[in-house]
């Protein structure tokens, strides 16, 4: 098992934020995290990147205690894609998609040939390489995900974290992120991202992790796992999840009175 | 439209030699500048004559010039041009790092009270009538405390972003600091100790010896080792502290590292010249608008541009008027509406 969580309590300094989370996550697969507002998925994710301490209980990268290694060690293994944002300075595409490669580069060593391929790379496997010379602050929102996604890549991870990657995107960036997301878990990669959308989960998720108040509210496959009842308690609407002719999955639409 | 790795490196080499060229052109237009900055002055030398001192001094040929030329070329002028070029490359390297580290524009190589420090300490000093090697000291001195007391502070208090904390705490110390200024100012005698303190606070190269420059040199090269072998990893940085970490970057030894050569880089320059604004605001913006954001580019470019716009605001500052003008005063007149021109130009540059 690639990642493996064991009964995790995390929180900013003597505020727990959630507490009495297991759950594990092999190799290729897509793992979605749903939450309401204030849930913790953020918290969760900044502990499982190794950015705060855990507070109670263990993770494991590889077997390994995730919080023993070192910032490279876990930089090498895992990629965090953050919510697309501006950059402050107008550095072009290239230059932000090899600054993933900084774990695999000594401390004062800069990036080479074979760094600027990988960047290269990581560009084609998005079908973005035509955004390479471009300054990042000037593209769309939607491109700029993608090119952090491409950051993450060019690190050659095991393990994807994204925050929100469909959070302020229009609808077929959203869907076009999702495809993507499905392609990469296809060549091996694993993949955990968090969405506010149910319907994604049901897209592209091999298994949801619904988080509560800090709490591990569900775990299992979404079509079982994503219930009007789940849906209901997370974020206290009436919601119908029904499934329709030419879809493989059920969608979720919440009753509005 | 797939690309091979061989045309990938075919365009980084292409790049690299871009900059080759780019930073050899730069280098002679800072040799023109030096060899104009060694004939211009109230005492006019000709190029001829100029190259007379230098062939002497440095090919060991016969001397052929008047030996009031030697001294003014290389007894006043010298110290002065090896002074300009080394503060005004500091200043600039120390602003590009800051504004990276706090991810604003607005910040110069102050914003962790490192001048307000050296100020109050140089203050201080000639408030004492202490001598100049002691005003100097106090000033580093003074320096490096401001910085490290607002640094202090900021491991101190961990409820915020460790980044803004350091800002807000430099802001706080400074204040302090400068009312300590204010009051020394008051108390100073007016005839005396007033335009000394005046003069010093708005920094000049006038009094500037080779061994002065020889002193702080060691301390300017320690602080600037750090600042070009991480250069790379200061882009890194300027991700903010979150996203730096998560793609590895050990931001709690970088941090430090990078604060401690940047304020030991200001500290030394400010204890020699007094405070000289406006250069570390405003070179790496304008080394950002020709060369971009990428730090591998833009520390170089800060310290070649940096250097070379010292020289020029002292060539001006000791030979435009019959009274010799501040630094400080000329470096804002002549940057900020250049500045302000390279803004309206719009190259892509800033935040």
């Amino acid at each position: 098992m690639l990642l493996r969580v064991e009964d995790l309590a995390f929180g900013y300094g003597n505020r727990i934020v959630g507490s009495g989370v297991s759950f594990g996550l092999e190799a290729g697969e897509i793992l979605c995290l749903l939450g309401p507002n204030g849930g913790g998925k953020t918290t969760l994710f900044k502990t499982l990147l190794g950015l705060l301490p855990a507070r109670a209980g263990r993770v494991h990268l590889d077997g390994a205690d995730l919080f023993t290694l070192s910032r490279t060690a876990v930089a090498r293994a895992i990629a965090y894609v953050p919510q697309a944002h501006a950059a402050f300075f107008p550095f072009t595409v290239r230059e932000v998609v090899v600054m993933g490669r900084a774990s695999r580069l000594g401390p004062f060593s800069a990036p080479g040939p074979a760094d600027e391929a990988a960047a290269e790379r990581a560009l084609e496997t998005l079908g973005i390489g035509h955004l390479s010379g471009k300054i990042y602050t000037e593209i769309s929102g939607g491109e700029r995900q993608l090119v952090l996604i491409a950051r993450a890549l060019s690190g050659e991870p095991r393990l994807l974290m994204m925050d929100e990657p469909t959070a302020s995107l229009d609808f077929g960036n959203q869907a076009r992120v999702l495809m993507q997301v499905r392609r990469l878990a296809r060549s091996g990669i694993a993949v955990m991202l968090s969405t506010h959308d149910p319907d994604h989960a049901l897209l592209c998720a091999d298994r949801v992790v619904a988080l509560q108040d800090g709490r591990l509210a569900a775990c299992g496959p979404p079509a079982e796992t994503i219930t009007p009842e789940l849906l209901r308690g997370l974020y206290g609407i009436d919601v119908v999840v029904t499934s329709v002719p030419g879809l493989a999955v059920p969608v979720c639409a919440p009753i509005l009175d | 439209m797939s690309r091979g790795p061989a045309a990938v490196a075919g365009e980084v080499s292409a790049r690299r030699n871009l900059g080759l060229s780019a930073a050899i052109l730069s280098g002679l237009a800072l040799l023109a500048l030096i060899l104009a900055a060694l004939a211009i002055g109230k005492y006019p030398v000709s190029l001829a004559d100029l190259g007379g001192v230098l062939g002497h001094r440095l090919l060991g040929l016969p001397s052929r010039v008047p030996a009031a030329v030697e001294t003014v070329v290389l007894q006043v002028r010298l110290p002065r041009i090896v002074a300009a070029l080394v503060v005004g490359a500091a200043l600039s390297a120390a602003g590009a790092t800051y504004q990276g580290l706090f991810r604003n524009p607005l910040v110069s190589p102050d914003i962790l009270g490192v001048s307000a420090g050296a100020g109050l300490g140089a203050v201080l000093g000639i408030y004492l009538g202490l001598p100049v090697a002691a005003i100097q000291g106090l000033a580093f001195a003074g320096g490096l405390g401001a910085v490290a007391l607002v640094y202090g502070v900021g491991l101190a208090v961990r409820r915020h972003d460790p980044v803004l904390t350091l800002v807000l705490a430099g802001v706080a110390v400074g204040a302090v600091l400068g009312a300590g200024i204010s009051l020394l100012k008051v108390l100073a005698d007016p005839y005396n100790q007033l335009p000394a303190i005046t003069f010093w606070l708005l920094g000049s190269l006038s009094s500037v010896t080779l061994g002065d420059v020889a002193a702080i040199l060691p301390m300017m090269l320690l602080g600037l080792t750090p600042l070009v072998l991480l250069r790379w990893r200061m882009n890194l940085m300027s991700l903010g502290d979150e996203e730096a970490r998560a793609l590895g970057v050990e931001t709690r030894v970088l941090r430090p590292v990078l604060v401690a050569g940047a304020t030991l880089v200001t500290a030394a320059a400010v204890s020699m010249t007094g405070v000289i604004g406006w250069i570390g605001l405003i070179v790496p913006h304008i080394a950002r608008l020709l060369v971009g954001p990428d730090y591998r580019r833009l520390l170089p470019a800060s310290l070649i541009l940096g250097a070379g716009y010292l020289l020029t605001v002292d060539l001006i500052a000791r030979s435009a008027g019959t009274i010799e003008v501040p630094l400080g005063i000329l470096t804002a007149l002549v940057g900020a509406p250049f500045f302000l021109w390279l803004l309206a130009a719009g190259r892509r540059g800033l935040g």
